[in-house]
């Protein structure tokens, strides 16, 4: 389905996370192997905070800072930098503009919630109080910030995004078929520029009592992916990652540069019984070799650490052991919907800069690669549900 | 060959199968039986106590199940019943393994207050109950199964996985554009030539204390509850909003080409989608109606007509002052003087909105309303208001052969979605 008559290019990166903002930065911090969990939000819980980001620089009016939450501010943000770095600040691109957000939603507050939890049980009438509490607690602006489709709306609002707008929804699979979506309608001709992304925001405790059901927070030391033993888990990051996509004659005619090509993008739903994950990374896998040069390419990995989905991840990199791997979740931690976006970005780094970041960790899984990377493979594969994969390359 | 491709030399888009569930009953026929005799889904709200809410009414679909069960449960049944329904139709496949992808439009999917209540019960008496003491209880992992129910995709999965759909199914939200969202993504998936079938579904099943309390503090949900039937008011002078409703509607697209080949039953064409997004406010539309009016446009110029060759219009019309207000000055714009006598009706004055859902609950009822050469009225049309002088098709349905029609499906956010559909090229 990526192989259509047009090349799709990146021509705009914004990303921010733990590392920082911004392609230079992040590159930086995983040239030094720079990891920064944060264990006070929420202890013995680790997440990975945002960066210090000034919102002004791209959400200019107070008021659209007001009428969001975290995670939207942070995509917004991001969003924003992608269309800098693709010179794509016009009105009339941005009125033909399509967006595809990966969006969660139902942003809480923490405080009303714990408020009406502790009444309840000392209400003579439970429901009824309620009724009453939220009526009177809730700010209608959350209910904003709770709609999944209301990064979009903002990104539409603050940056003039208006050709389209379309929330994907789904964990790190909504990640996935956002940019596969947005590389498919470039290529058939249904779209000429895309805005493609989503953003995550870990300091929700909501989000980690969500994970906390399964038992997917990681708690005290953050090891490497590939050195969570059996039971596995992750840290939740904030992360805010946008990429501008078109057609090389758009870019070209326009004068924008290419950072990297996107040539495909796959994405895939198994029901997860043993070895299903290892088969569709391969199956995926095969439709890329027959484009892979020897020596040149290297796999971007998305693994979560979460079991069993990273030993079949691992599984399937065993199976290529001359190809080198780079996990990025101990470096930006899991930004579930934002993470693959985020990936194909630092992707687009690597091969824009001809090489790859040092290996992490005492795994063995990765290993150091002096060569010239002109190919990744990003992976993705879901904490519970979703597997993804796609192929960069450098544009020469 | 040509017959196939439309005039923009891509495949032609045909429904070969329906489903559709409302507060007005499961099933095309029930509904379409309702919806010509100008009957209201909409009840009192008996599902939890409405005191002190401002609204106590909603077209609540409770015949499936009497059970309290969470609203991505209650969205994945209706889902279901709506694609047995479709598949069975369009004959495709098999009932289990459905030849292509599933865009699913869903309300978003949060914890809710039965099952935090659950959690902090779990603790046993305590003070007060902070989310540092609902983690420690989660690590019991006797909730464990929470987990997969509130994910936000976990609705599309187990779909998937019921119907064998193909590739990773792909949920979505464009607030109350939603379900028209999901048609025109298996327009394009169809239209690039991906697939030959895709499966597009709408399901909400979200009426609940909280979300009710959210729209109400919205100011955008009608008040009017004695009588429930009489809350949906589109287009009148006198509508106080919209009113919530739960339901689905799934569509089996397919090249016409493969349908044909297969000898299916052609319901209708998908002819063109329209979209723009609005960037003036997070809940209301552009004074100007430019998007709005750049939406219809551009799904009529999609479909290769112009506004002349529509001759229905299924309205967005919820009811709320600012939606009817603004669709009415769209259509007033893109049809001019024709749009006087154009008819234009809202099946939410009887289902009430359905959010998600409505975009292909109203796009099946507009395609049977293009097969059955009637038009669903605009109920609780008592009063009309002299800033939208169409014809709302008050009150009683009509006969009238449709060839083009249009469905509008604008939400907040500035999400703006319209389709053509069409019966079958002679």
């Amino acid at each position: 389905m990526s192989e259509g008559a047009r090349e799709t290019w990146i021509t705009g990166i914004g990303i921010v996370s733990a590392l920082g903002e911004g392609a230079d930065a992040h590159w930086q911090g995983l040239l030094e192997g720079r990891i920064a969990p944060d264990r006070t939000y929420c202890p013995p819980y680790v997440i990975h905070r945002i960066a210090a980001l000034d919102y002004d620089k791209q959400i200019p009016k107070k008021g659209d800072q007001r009428q969001m939450e975290g995670w939207q501010r942070i995509g917004t943000y991001a969003a924003g930098l992608a269309l800098d770095d693709a010179g794509a600040k016009d009105p009339e691109l941005l009125s033909r503009m399509d967006l595809i957000v990966a969006a969660g939603g139902g942003e809480r507050d923490a405080a009303v919630d714990s408020a009406i939890l502790s009444g309840l049980p000392k209400a003579a009438a439970p429901d009824i109080f309620l009724n009453e509490r939220l009526m009177g607690d809730l700010r209608p602006t959350l209910f904003l910030a709770q709609l999944s489709n209301l990064l979009a709306g903002n990104i539409s609002i603050v940056h003039g995004v208006t050709g389209s707008s379309r929330t994907f929804m789904g964990e790190e699979s909504s990640g996935v078929d956002a940019a596969r979506i947005a590389m498919a309608r470039i290529n058939a001709g249904q779209s000429n520029i895309s805005l493609v992304g989503g953003s995550y925001n870990a300091e929700r405790k909501e989000q980690l009592f969500f994970l906390g059901f399964a038992r997917f927070n990681i708690e005290g030391e953050l090891r490497p992916v590939w050195e969570r033993g059996p039971h596995g888990g992750f840290a939740i990051g904030s992360i805010g990652a946008f990429l501008v996509l078109e057609p090389r004659e758009h870019a070209e005619k326009r004068g924008a540069k290419a950072l990297a090509r996107v040539t495909r993008i796959e994405s895939d739903h198994t029901r997860r019984k043993p070895g299903m994950i290892t088969s569709a990374l391969e199956r995926m896998w095969a439709l890329c070799a027959p484009d892979l040069r020897p020596g040149e390419h290297g796999i971007i990995s998305g693994a979560t650490g979460a079991e069993p989905a990273t030993s079949e991840e691992r599984a399937f990199l065993e199976r290529h052991p001359d190809v080198p791997v780079r996990a990025t979740g101990a470096h930006i931690g899991h930004g579930v919907e934002a993470q693959f976006v985020m990936n194909v970005a630092l992707a687009a780094c690597a091969v824009h800069r001809g090489r790859l970041f040092p290996p992490l960790g005492q795994s063995g899984v990765e290993r150091p690669f002096e060569g010239t990377l002109r190919q990744a493979v990003v992976t993705s594969v879901g904490h519970w549900r979703g597997e993804g994969l796609a192929l960069v390359e450098a544009v020469d | 060959m040509a017959a196939y491709r439309d005039r923009f030399g891509r495949p032609i888009v045909a429904v070969t199968g329906m489903g559709l569930v409302t507060s007005l009953g499961a099933g095309k026929t029930e509904n379409w039986q309702k919806l010509t005799t100008g009957q209201s889904g909409i009840k009192e709200i008996r599902r939890f106590p409405t005191d002190s809410l401002r609204t106590r009414v909603a077209g609540i679909v409770d015949f499936l199940t009497q059970d309290q069960i969470s609203a991505p449960e209650l969205t994945e049944r209706l889902a279901t019943l709506a694609v047995e329904e479709a598949v069975a139709e369009a004959r495709i496949g098999t009932r289990s393994d459905f030849p292509g992808p599933l865009f699913i439009a869903i309300p978003p999917i949060e914890i809710e207050w039965p099952q935090r209540r659950a959690v902090a019960d779990s603790l046993g008496p305590r003070e007060t109950y902070s989310y540092e003491d609902l983690l420690e209880a989660t690590k019991s992992g006797a909730f464990e199964a929470f987990h997969d129910r509130f994910l936000l995709g976990s609705v599309a999965d187990h779909l998937a996985e019921r119907f064998n759909t193909r590739g990773s199914p792909i949920s979505l939200s464009t607030a109350c554009a939603s379900g028209a969202s999901a048609i025109q993504l298996g327009v394009e998936a169809v239209r690039r030539g991906e697939t030959d079938a895709a499966l597009c579904v709408a399901a909400e099943g979200s009426v609940s204390p909280e979300s009710l309390i959210r729209f109400s503090l919205l100011s955008a949900l009608s008040t009017s509850n004695e009588p429930p039937e009489g809350a949906a008011k589109p287009f009148s002078k006198n509508r106080d909003g919209f009113v919530m409703a739960e339901g689905a509607g799934a569509l089996v697209l397919e090249s016409l080409e493969s349908a044909k080949a297969r000898g299916a039953k052609v319901l209708g064409i998908v002819e063109g989608c329209g979209e723009r997004a609005d960037a003036f406010h997070r809940t209301r539309s552009s004074p100007d109606g430019k998007p709005i009016i750049g939406c219809i446009r551009g799904a009529i110029a999609d479909a290769g007509l112009t506004p002349d060759d529509i001759d229905y219009v299924n309205a967005h019309g919820t009811g709320t002052p600012e939606n009817d207000k603004m669709e009415g000055m769209g259509v007033l714009t893109v049809f001019g003087e024709r749009a006087k006598s154009l008819p234009i009706s809202s099946n939410k004055s009887m289902i009430g909105h359905t959010l998600s859902a409505a975009g292909a609950v109203e796009a099946i009822v507009t395609l049977m309303t293009l097969d059955g050469g009637r038009l669903p009225p605009t109920i609780n049309y008592q009063v009309p208001d002299p800033a939208i002088p169409l014809d709302v098709v008050p009150n009683v349905a009509r006969d009238a052969q449709v060839t083009h029609a249009l469905s509008n499906s604008f939400g907040f956010g500035g999400q703006n979605v319209s389709l053509v559909l069409a019966r079958e090229p002679a």
